[in-house]
């Protein structure tokens, strides 16, 4: 079998420092982002060894865990968000690492403002302290999510210690309906891999229906690899990449621009290349999906009905179903569509972006949010926020009745006060449907921002042509 | 970091599969800045139910959690290795864990052991039949067991993680002892990549 001449072997092996005998090898770190939530321990520790940053020009640093989404400007009322966000401050003055702090235009989820300022590029090797840095793969960069003690690790040396994963493939082929996202795209995936299916994996998605997806699209799918147990998710950089990426503030310039272009376009798994395992996936019989239960891979589509537990293969599935079915409070046979919601969130670093904002946009034009309906809208970053203000997008959501709030992770994870009540069930463009994930007791519901935008609009799960 | 070469001990049975890293440690744990203090939001919303495994008498002095397969899935955060940690627990059993999760154990010394399915029912059953069983985790031998029930596996660990775990060695001088060839590889980076201008670092 051939091991190499892949999307992920071309990546990894240019960032080969080191392959000690007996250890893992050495891997070369281009981008390290920072946040508030999983760094102080690292800071601490360095500072502890006598250590300093190795590399602060490929630091970069931003609040989002759990900065308010209203009142930004105002003091943090809580004070241990408050001190988190202060350790930040003062860790990057010390080490003089670049911080896009609150109130700067270049604030916001980590995983947004990376590709937004252009430092996300094909062929990096781009790590944070938190599991949704695969979404960088979208730009064929091999991006994945690392503990405190490895943030600790990279800011001394710039390397991390790896072994290699296996790669696997997931070709999506033919073209999405009508109404199908990104985000029912890659719901529909981790349904086929289930949670832990990707474990010990690189995927690098591919297919006709990945080729004709936007860059934005491209995130999303990525962004949820984890959510299959995955180490990463790529796709191969191709002209869509480039305009994305060109005349943005890090992308090269000029004859530079030039170079990294020709390098960028050998980013592709030679033809023959074999994969340890693939999963092929008909894009054309994908509907918008819903989540059911208390993991992503717990879907169907939104013309379903909940599932019978009885109705899945194994012992453990059934009352891993039971169990979600109990937590959510549904019962077996109901259609999607009959099933209220209390809430909706579009935002996160899933689909908190302008294409994201538009599609909801789309919908709730000239409509109203169901009076039954608490819906919320946090833009992924200050400068999507400005950006959709500048289209005039607020104004369709404010005027529909949603909240319109300022940059940060909100409810996707619930830190920062943004949460669900005991019970309250939501519609939620997010990532994880995990139990108490958008707070204790709470409902998580994922889905499109088209779906959620409808589903406000409806007070049910609903699709934008029924509203 | 201590190193560990043998845990033995009471052990608690979790048979939950897809256990996710937000049940260990809900986010609301995540505003602290120490590594310790975490033990009482292990399972924060999990232990209201006063019937959960970790209410029983006894689990306080456990030393093992076995539990279902895909444990640790989902987000990144290295709290949940440290609540466990602080809880008392110094081994973890499953038949899958997260990659991340999996890990921040080695890097936190957790010891993570992986064993085939039909062993972690076995060890189900045997906690079922002896909730005060003492179960044994050799690092070292890389094995598992349960004495009285007459249980003993072999367990994976690949080597540099078992040689990490039992000497609690510190990755970074470990990493730093090739920085020379760090060196040279930067010398050799594509001029094109994104570098930030450092700000200053402010005086110490």
């Amino acid at each position: 079998m051939k091991v190499t001449g892949r999307l992920f072997d071309k990546v990894w092996d240019r960032h080969l420092v080191a392959s000690p005998p007996g250890e893992p090898p050495l891997v070369y770190i281009d981008l390290h982002l920072v946040h508030e939530v999983t760094s102080p321990q690292a800071f601490e520790g360095l500072e502890l060894a006598g250590r300093k940053v190795r590399r602060p020009d490929l630091t970069v640093a931003t609040m989002d865990h759990d900065v308010p989404t209203i009142g930004a400007d105002l003091p943090i009322a809580d004070p241990l968000a408050a001190a988190q966000i202060a350790r930040l401050r003062e860790n990057c003055a010390a080490h003089g690492i670049e911080l896009h702090g609150l109130g700067s235009i270049n604030q916001g989820i980590v995983h947004v403002i990376g590709p937004q300022l252009g430092l996300t590029q094909p062929g990096m090797t781009v790590v944070c302290g938190d599991s949704h840095t695969s979404t960088h793969g979208a730009f064929g960069a091999l991006a994945f999510g690392i503990g405190t003690t490895e943030v600790e690790h990279v800011l001394a040396t710039q390397t991390l210690r790896q072994v290699k994963p296996a790669a696997m493939a997931v070709t999506v082929d033919g073209e999405l309906p009508p109404g199908c996202t990104a985000k029912d795209l890659v719901l529909g995936i981790i349904r086929a891999l289930g949670t832990g299916g990707g474990v010990g994996s690189v995927i690098e998605y591919r297919g006709a229906a990945i080729r004709a997806l936007s860059m934005e699209g491209r995130m999303t799918v990525c962004n949820m690899s984890i959510e299959g147990g995955a180490r990463a998710g790529m796709i191969a950089p191709d002209d869509a990449t480039f305009a994305f990426l060109e005349g943005r503030r890090h992308s090269p310039k000029g004859a530079a621009w030039e170079r990294a272009l020709d390098d960028w376009r050998s980013l592709v798994t030679d033809e023959g290349a074999e994969f340890d395992h693939e999963i092929v996936i008909d894009a054309s019989t994908l509907k918008p999906a819903v989540t059911w239960g208390t993991n992503p891979a717990q879907s169907v589509s939104i013309d379903d009905l909940v599932p019978d537990p009885d109705s899945f293969d194994t012992d453990a599935q059934r009352q891993s179903a039971e169990r979600a079915l109990t937590y959510m409070g549904l019962t077996a046979g109901t259609p999607i569509r009959d099933i209220p919601v209390d809430t909706v969130f579009i935002g996160s670093c899933t689909n908190g972006r302008l294409a994201d904002l538009r599609a909801a946009a789309d919908v709730v034009k000239g409509k109203k949010v169901s009076p039954k309906v608490r819906a919320i809208i946090v833009p992924g970053s200050a400068r999507v926020k400005a950006d959709a203000e500048a289209e005039g997008l607020d104004k369709f959501f404010t005027d529909a009745g949603f909240e319109w709030r300022t940059a940060g992770c909100s409810m996707c994870l619930g830190m920062n006060g943004d949460i669900l009540s005991p019970g309250e069930r939501s519609a939620s463009t997010s990532n994880r449907n995990f139990e108490g994930r958008q707070g204790p007791g709470g409902r998580t519901h994922l889905v499109s921002p088209a779906v959620a935008a409808a589903t406000a609009v409806a007070g049910h799960f609903a699709t934008p042509g029924e509203v | 970091m201590a190193g560990i070469s043998q845990v033995t001990g009471r052990a608690v049975a979790l048979e939950r599969r897809d256990v996710d890293t937000d049940q260990i440690i809900p986010a609301a744990w995540l505003k602290r800045v120490e590594r310790t203090g975490f033990a009482p939001g292990l399972f924060g919303a999990w232990r209201e139910n006063p019937d959960f495994v970790l209410n029983r008498p006894g689990a306080d002095q456990a030393k093992v959690l076995v539990a279902g397969t895909n444990f640790g899935c989902g987000s990144s955060r290295e709290h949940a290795v440290w609540a466990l940690q602080d809880f008392g627990f110094q081994a973890v059993v499953s038949a899958r864990f997260a990659d991340i999760f999996r890990g921040n154990c080695i890097s936190s010394g957790l010891v993570p052991v992986e064993i085939d399915e039909k062993i972690v029912s076995m060890l189900f059953d045997a906690l079922r039949d002896d909730p005060d069983a003492t179960v044994v985790v050799d690092v070292a031998g890389r094995t598992i067991g349960i004495p009285s029930a007459d249980i003993s596996e072999p367990f994976a660990l690949a080597d540099y993680a078992q040689w990490r775990l039992l000497e609690g060695l510190d990755d970074v001088a470990l990493t730093l002892r090739h920085e020379d060839a760090i060196t040279a590889f930067e010398a050799g980076r594509p001029a094109w990549l994104p570098a930030v201008t450092p700000n200053a670092p402010a005086p110490a």
